[in-house]
């Protein structure tokens, strides 16, 4: 049998069953036969979807331009990390973000993994003092601030606060 | 201590033993975790990088099993340091190339590896020989609860271990295992093999991770879902999809000799031939030859070279590596002359038989 692209015979016998006029049968020659597998898949829907890709698409379901205009400006209060920076960067600022975010985040953590409650491994000591460990991320961003705006006063009395937070969370 | 002494050794998981490890280089784990009082890294300021830096390193001090670790200040290497940890796995590109304090503690055997202030606070990662998850992580649970009782970690109940990423939070965790296909690349199968492996949500990259690409036919395949499912679900996910990538491995091999064992064997001779008598050789093409050399010891066409050797060549041909063992910078020229000496001195032949018949 010749192959049916050139005229050398064909020594590969291929059954295409993924082509897109139904099963394909192909008598090919060595060379050719290499040229026909190694031809890049017509198009390959990625099973994993990128984050922005995700994102984008979930943000559309329902949200006026306005709406995401508005969403994009919040703010978290702990970090200071904006909904359109997580949008750009794909990255959080802050643990509390998740929290601050959560109405947003639910539906893009259920399309990444198609579950939203962790059941694996917890912390043996517990997360008790989580609400502290925060409130530090809080003073040392506004302390930095102070700093910035020349208030030393403020940044001094908010250092105090931090180091007595810190040694408590020591003992 | 001092990246130094690491140019005189080589990691434990290069070894080449372990359950399938002619076809499975070395298993993985690593755990994303963050400390509770800080902003992920993106969001810190230079003064929180170097705190949390000095934190982890003051904390590691406290735990009886982490106070050996040799740690390593890796904000204050050169370029070249940096590039030999990335060469030799025990740091990611990301963590080479980041901004401010940033760190990795390793132990002797090169098994356990800590970055600090890579895309999170902590990674904690765990590599071994062969195909053998379950070893992994009973050590780095252990690492885990060890950090756990000095540092308070950032977890939600409901999420789990938050992260800087959505796409780590929950477990943190990616296992992932180092596969050397050479057949499946050979027979233009490996694609099939990935699309499916996708399917069953499992991602594959190349030898040093996201977006690299696939360098000596060396693939990683890991799970891509985090949250939702337990360790060892996840863990169970990935080992259920290697012995059938092994199998197929194992069949487009058989089916390369089938077809003509001759050609295969003068396949590889040549390349084993070009390893020992080049005069200067690009690190790719040391890569796709030992390679080929690899599966011919695996296949018993090659009788007298070690697996042990050709996984620390991949690794040791490299060029940082070549620039450390030779005490200098070198250009490319120089290394590819370096790259090819030190292939003579590793793979002197101990007699080169006269093996052209007879597979086994």
């Amino acid at each position: 049998m010749k192959c049916q692209k050139c005229e050398k015979p064909a020594t590969f016998h291929i059954t295409d069953l993924t082509g897109d006029e139904g099963i394909l049968a192909l008598h090919l020659c060595p060379e050719c036969a290499k040229q026909f597998l190694e031809q890049p898949e017509k198009k390959s829907p990625s099973a994993t979807p990128t984050l922005s890709g995700l994102l984008s698409q979930q943000l559309k379901l329902g949200q006026t331009a306005e709406e995401l205009a508005k969403l994009d400006k919040r703010e978290c209060p702990i970090c200071g990390t904006s909904f359109f920076e997580f949008r750009q960067s794909g990255r959080l600022g802050c643990p509390h973000d998740y929290l601050f975010f959560a109405n947003e985040l639910e539906p893009l953590i259920a399309s990444i993994h198609g579950k939203i409650e962790h059941i694996g491994k917890r912390p043996k000591r517990g997360t008790q003092d989580s609400e502290l460990q925060t409130e530090l991320i809080r003073l040392r961003r506004e302390m930095k601030d102070a700093i910035n705006s020349e208030d030393y006063e403020l940044a001094s009395s908010l250092r105090d606060k931090i180091r007595r937070i810190e040694q408590g969370e020591l003992q | 201590m001092s990246i130094e002494h690491l140019t005189n050794t080589c990691g434990e998981w290069l070894k080449g033993s372990g359950p399938d490890s002619d076809i499975v280089m070395s298993s993985r784990i690593r755990l994303a975790r963050n400390l509770a009082d800080f902003p992920f890294v993106r969001r810190c300021t230079d003064i929180d990088r170097a705190n949390i830096e000095s934190t982890v390193r003051e904390r590691l001090k406290n735990s009886e099993h982490l106070k050996s670790l040799n740690y390593i200040n890796v904000a204050t290497l050169d370029t070249l340091d940096q590039q030999f940890l990335v060469e030799r796995q025990l740091i990611s590109r990301e963590l080479a190339q980041g901004n401010g304090a940033r760190a990795v503690a390793i132990d002797e055997q090169e098994s356990l590896s800590l970055m600090v202030n890579e895309e999170d606070h902590l990674r904690i990662q765990l590599m071994r020989s062969g195909f053998d998850i379950d070893a992994a992580w009973q050590m780095i649970d252990q690492v885990d609860d060890e950090i756990e009782e000095h540092i308070t970690y950032a977890f939600n109940s409901k999420l789990g271990y938050l992260t800087a990423c959505p796409t780590n939070v929950g477990t943190g965790m990616r296992v992932s295992v180092l596969m050397h296909l050479p057949a499946l690349v050979d027979t233009r199968q490996i694609e099939k093999v990935f699309r499916a492996l996708q399917k069953i949500n499992l991602a594959v990259r190349g030898l040093h991770g996201e977006g690299s690409q696939a360098m000596g036919d060396f693939y990683q395949i890991s799970n891509q879902i985090t949250l939702g499912k337990s360790e060892h679900e996840l863990m169970r996910q990935v080992c259920d999809a290697v012995p059938a990538v092994i199998s197929y491995e194992r069949k487009a091999r058989e089916f390369l000799i089938s077809q003509s064992q001759h050609d295969l064997f003068d396949q590889v001779s040549r390349a084993y031939g070009t390893l020992q008598t080049a005069q200067k050789i690009s690190s790719e093409e040391t890569m796709h030859l030992l390679s080929k050399v690899r599966m011919g010891v695996n296949l018993g066409l090659i009788g007298d070279v070690e697996i042990k050797t050709l996984n620390k060549l991949f690794i040791c041909t490299q060029p940082a590596h070549l620039q450390k063992m030779v005490g200098s910078k070198l250009d490319t020229a120089h290394r590819n002359r370096e790259r090819a000496n030190y292939l003579h001195a590793h793979l002197k032949s101990l007699k080169n038989g006269d093996k052209t018949d007879g597979v086994n």
